[in-house]
C-alpha cells in the first residue's frame, strides 16, 4: 500500500486505492495536458481535411454531378435521335405504302388496258369468224335450196315421164319454181 | 500494469467492504501512457492515445477511403462523402453562401467530436470529449473566434446583434442586457452540454455494469447496459451534430449580426 501511495502522490486527483478523488474532469493537473494534445489533434485534423480530404471529396462530388449531368444530356440527345429515327422510319413506311399502292394501281390499269385490248381483239376475231360462218351457212343454204330445186325438177320431170307425159324442161322448171315459192 | 494493479485494488475493495465498489468516474482518469510519472503538459497520456486514434480513424475514412476518387463510391468513400455533404449542407443552410469558406473549420470540429464520441463507446477506451478541459477549449475557441470574426467583419456595428431594432424603445436596453448575458453563456453551455452528455452516459453505463456482479440483478443490469449503450450511440451522434449546428448558428450571427 505504501508504494501505491507514493505512486499516486504525483497526482492530487487519484486516491491511494487508484480511484478518482472527486470528478476527474475538474482535476486541474490534467487540463493543460489535454488542452495541448487537443490543439495538436485539431491542427492535424484540420491540416489533413483542408489539404487532402475535403478538396478531394469536393472534386469527386463535382465530377460525379458533372458526369451525371453529361449522362443525362447524352441520354436526352439519344432519345431525340431515337425519336427522329422513329419518325423517319414511320415516314419511310408511309412512303413505301403509298408507293406500293401506286404500283398496284398502275399494274391494275396496265392489266386492264391489256385485257381490254385483248378482249376487243378477241371480239373482233369472233365477229369476223361469225360473219364468215354466216356467209358459209348462207352459201350452204343457197346450195341446198338449189339442190332441192334441181332434185325437185328432176323428180318432177321423172314423175311426169313416168305418168307417160312428156314434159319439157321449161314448163317443169316454171312449175317447180312456182311451187317452191308457194 | 497500472490497470492490473487498479483492478486488484478494486477487487480488494470489494472484499474488504463486503459490498459493491462503485467507481464510475475512474474511467475518466488521465494516466501517462509510459511510466507512472506526473501528468505534465506534454506527457503522452491515454487522452493523447485516443485523440491519436481519432486522427488515424479520420485519416482512414477521409483520406484512404476517398483514395480511389471513384465516381461510383466504395462503402468507406460514400461514408466520407455523406459526412462531407451533411456538414456542407448544414453550413450552407444555416450561415448562407458566405459562410461556406469556414466549412473546413466546422468540418474539423464535427469530425473530431463525432469520432471521439464514437471511439469513446469502445470498451476500455478513454472518452476525450467527456472532459470539460477539452470541450471548454472547443466551446470557448468557437466563441472567441466567432466574436473576433464578427468585429473584424462588421466593426462596432457587430454590437447591433444585442440591440433589437424591432423592439419598443424602452425595452431595448433590457433586451440588450439579456442578449449580452445569453451571448456570454453560449460557450459555457456549448462546452458543458457536450462534456455532460458524454460523462453522464458513460458513468451510468459503468454503474449498470457494476450491478452485473450481483447475481440477482445481473440480467436486468446487462439489459440496462445494452439499453443505455444504444442510447449512448444516439447521443454520441446527436451531440456532435448539436455542437456543429450551434457553431453554425453562432457563425451566422457573426456574419449577419442584424436581426
Amino acid at each position: 500500500m505504501a508504494t501505491e501511495t507514493v505512486e499516486h502522490a504525483a497526482s492530487a486527483c487519484v486516491g491511494p486505492s487508484g480511484s478518482a478523488i472527486g470528478m476527474p474532469q475538474l482535476c486541474a493537473d490534467w487540463i493543460p495536458n489535454q488542452i495541448f494534445w487537443l490543439l495538436v489533434t485539431l491542427a492535424v485534423i484540420f491540416f489533413v481535411l483542408s489539404r487532402v480530404a475535403l478538396p478531394r471529396i469536393a472534386s469527386v462530388l463535382a465530377e460525379r454531378s458533372g458526369t451525371i449531368t453529361n449522362d443525362i444530356a447524352a441520354a436526352e440527345d439519344l432519345k431525340l435521335k431515337a425519336q427522329a429515327a422513329e419518325a423517319a422510319y414511320e415516314k419511310a413506311l408511309a412512303d413505301a405504302r403509298t408507293e406500293a399502292a401506286k404500283i398496284v394501281a398502275e399494274a391494275k390499269a396496265e392489266i386492264q388496258t391489256e385485257l381490254d385490248a385483248e378482249l376487243a381483239k378477241a371480239d373482233k376475231v369472233i365477229s369476223e369468224k361469225t360473219a364468215e360462218s354466216e356467209v358459209a351457212i348462207a352459201e350452204i343454204r343457197d346450195g341446198a335450196v338449189k339442190s332441192v330445186t334441181d332434185v325437185a325438177k328432176d323428180t318432177a320431170g321423172e314423175i311426169v315421164a313416168a305418168f307417160g307425159g312428156k314434159a319439157d324442161a321449161k314448163t317443169v322448171t316454171a312449175a317447180v319454181t312456182a311451187r317452191m315459192k308457194g | 500494469m497500472l490497470q492490473t494493479k487498479r483492478m486488484i485494488n478494486v477487487a480488494t475493495d470489494v472484499q474488504s467492504e463486503g459490498g459493491l465498489a462503485f467507481h464510475p468516474l475512474d474511467q475518466f482518469i488521465v494516466k501517462p501512457l509510459f511510466g507512472d510519472g506526473p501528468v505534465g503538459m506534454f506527457t503522452v497520456t491515454n487522452a493523447t492515445l485516443w485523440m491519436a486514434i481519432a486522427i488515424l480513424t479520420i485519416i482512414a475514412v477521409f483520406v484512404l477511403g476517398s483514395k480511389g476518387r471513384a465516381i461510383v463510391p466504395t462503402r468507406v468513400q460514400s461514408v466520407a462523402e455523406l459526412m462531407y455533404s451533411f456538414v456542407y449542407k448544414m453550413v450552407e443552410d444555416v450561415t448562407g453562401k458566405d459562410g461556406v469558406k469556414y466549412f473546413p473549420y466546422i468540418m474539423t470540429l464535427f469530425v473530431f467530436i463525432l469520432f471521439a464520441n464514437y471511439l469513446a463507446l469502445l470498451p476500455m477506451s478513454f472518452s476525450t470529449t467527456s472532459h470539460i478541459g477539452v470541450t471548454a477549449i472547443l466551446g470557448f475557441g468557437v466563441f472567441f473566434a466567432i466574436t473576433a470574426l464578427g468585429f473584424i467583419l462588421h466593426g462596432a456595428s457587430f454590437l447591433g446583434l444585442f440591440w433589437m431594432k424591432d423592439a419598443p424603445l424602452f425595452l431595448r436596453p433590457i433586451i440588450a442586457v439579456i442578449e449580452v448575458i445569453s451571448y456570454f453563456v453560449r460557450p459555457v453551455s456549448h462546452s458543458i452540454r457536450l462534456a455532460g452528455n458524454i460523462l453522464a452516459g458513460h458513468a451510468v453505463l459503468k454503474v449498470f455494469a457494476t450491478f452485473a456482479a450481483v447475481t440477482l440483478v445481473s440480467p436486468l443490469s446487462v439489459l440496462g447496459v445494452v439499453a443505455i449503450y444504444g442510447l449512448e450511440v444516439i447521443v454520441a451522434g446527436i451531440q456532435a451534430y448539436v455542437f456543429t449546428i450551434l457553431t453554425c448558428v453562432y457563425l451566422k450571427d457573426a456574419l449577419h449580426p442584424a436581426h
